[in-house]
């Protein structure tokens, strides 16, 4: 393959991503007991937000695919991406606060699994850090979407012909 | 049929679970692993009951030293829809759970061999094998511990009532005015602590029977490993012609009944609301999650294999015909 051509993700990566990441805030604070006792169940068609199991499944199967998601990133970055492009210090932000999140989500899916038994402070601490991983990596994003750095930059930038 | 799960071996089962707990304390996980051969489970016998609330009386006394002391007044709570569950005043009720009561005596008035008769029998947690009320607890204040008991930790509890809301039987009751979440945001998150049996991990924990069962002038319960437990309810089951509930329902749980009457005739009879639970089948809560976890550990597999396609695909047909984008 040519070294400067690479396969770049699509756009529809970029609204996929947004997209499970909106869906996986809501429905991870949804499984905190706040949407009935704050009327957001009571606006017409988000009842389903009060139901705890239908969170929980919703959740779990954002995860899945998120999961499957970040493999397919990796990978594509690992074969072809690096090849051109860098992570660059915004991205490598990121990075290292999705691989919280994602393992402290691993760690919780766990937790959930029959006879698998955690002490009641790792399990809060997992919970809690999940948690706030997840605000830093909302925070993380708005202030680099406002500031515009990407995820990557060009090792070899374009000279000028 | 289990000639009888003595004192002895429920000591060394006790013991053994005591050695878990101890090691559960260390603040990492402390197991993965399939289901436990460890798990104690309760056998109720509901042709030996006779309604004497020696249990109910028992768990009340021993279990006082757990029971809130409410500060009050309660905090005010926003939105104005929140209610406090305030059971302080009303620590006597003892026909339902309660935050003061953790086992009752339910009736069933039931055609027995042709005649009318009222079964009684103890109801009060069923310390299911993957409780829901465990898993999804947003806080990891209630929790299984490895003998087969759930307990919910009144120190970390905020009473957001999820375990309530989760429990197919929905046992945890709440109690106002206690607990962590007067030291948070009183008014605007928790309201108190949840409570229920924890079937006395501590007395079990220390080699001893639970006070419910030690008490019992009937011998109505029995504890043992799960499996000679189930194997003694079927047994019984097969004599008397009867029934089992606990085994299956919710996946299975360490609280096995066994009944002269069917469990569908027995849950039409009784009086069943708030605090009075039903005995309804009850399917896996938690399967969706077991299920899920799986595709979770694929989902990454078939990521891979996507991105290992679309590469060679593109280096295959073309020297680097892939779509390029400017990324900033």
């Amino acid at each position: 393959m040519n070294r400067d051509k690479v396969l770049l993700p699509g756009k529809w990566v970029r609204w996929l991503f947004v997209f499970l990441f909106t869906v996986m805030a809501f429905t991870g604070f949804g499984q905190m007991p706040i949407f009935k006792r704050y009327y957001i169940a009571d606006i017409p068609g988000m009842g389903w937000s009060a139901d705890f199991f239908t969170t929980h499944i919703i959740h779990y199967l954002g995860a899945a695919i998120i999961l499957g998601l970040f493999a397919y990133l990796a990978a594509e970055y690992a074969l072809s991406i690096r090849r051109r492009y860098s992570l660059r210090p915004a991205g490598w932000v990121r990075v290292l606060i999705l691989a919280g999140i994602v393992a402290t989500g691993i760690v919780r899916v766990l937790k959930n699994l029959p006879d698998v038994t955690f002490s009641p402070g790792f399990t809060m601490f997992i919970d809690i850090s999940h948690l706030v991983l997840m605000m830093l990596y909302l925070s993380a994003a708005l202030l680099f979407t406002l500031t515009r750095q990407g995820w990557v930059r060009d090792r070899a930038p374009a000279r000028p012909s | 049929m289990s000639k009888d799960i003595s004192r002895r071996n429920f000591i060394k089962a006790g013991l053994a679970a005591a050695g878990g707990l101890t090691v559960s304390r260390i603040p990492l996980p402390n197991s993965v692993k399939g289901a436990s051969p460890k798990e104690l489970a309760t056998l109720i016998d509901i042709r030996k009951c006779i309604g004497c609330e020696a249990c109910v009386e028992a768990c009340a006394w021993v279990n006082e030293v757990k029971f809130p002391e409410p500060e009050k007044p309660f905090p005010k709570m926003y939105p104005s829809r929140v209610k406090v569950s305030d059971w302080s005043d009303r620590r006597d009720v003892t026909d339902r759970l309660t935050p003061y009561n953790w086992l009752f005596i339910q009736e069933a008035r039931v055609n027995v061999d042709g005649k009318e008769r009222i079964l009684s029998f103890p109801r009060r947690c069923m310390h299911c094998q993957n409780p829901p009320c465990a898993d999804l607890c947003p806080w990891g204040a209630a929790r299984k511990l490895e003998n087969g008991i759930t307990r919910i930790h009144s120190d970390i509890c905020v009473g957001g009532s999820k375990c309530r809301d989760v429990c197919p039987w929905e046992i945890p009751q709440r109690q106002t005015g206690t607990g962590l979440y007067l030291k948070l945001l009183p008014s605007f998150a928790g309201n108190g602590v949840m409570y229920k049996c924890d079937r006395c991990y501590d007395r079990v924990a220390r080699g001893e029977l639970p006070e419910c069962i030690d008490i019992c002038p009937e011998q109505v319960q029995k504890i043992g490993p799960r499996d000679e437990i189930v194997k003694e309810a079927h047994a019984i089951a097969r004599e008397i012609g009867g029934y089992i509930y606990g085994e299956k329902e919710n996946g299975g749980t360490n609280t096995i009944y066994v009944s002269p009457v069917s469990f569908d005739e027995l849950n039409k009879a009784i009086e069943k609301g708030p605090g009075r639970p039903h005995l309804d089948p009850v399917k896996d809560a938690m399967a969706h999650a077991d299920n899920l976890a799986k595709a979770m550990v694929i989902a990454p597999v078939a990521g891979i294999a996507a991105a290992a396609a679309r590469f060679f695909k593109s280096a295959g047909s073309s020297s680097g015909r892939g779509k390029e984008e400017d990324q900033s």
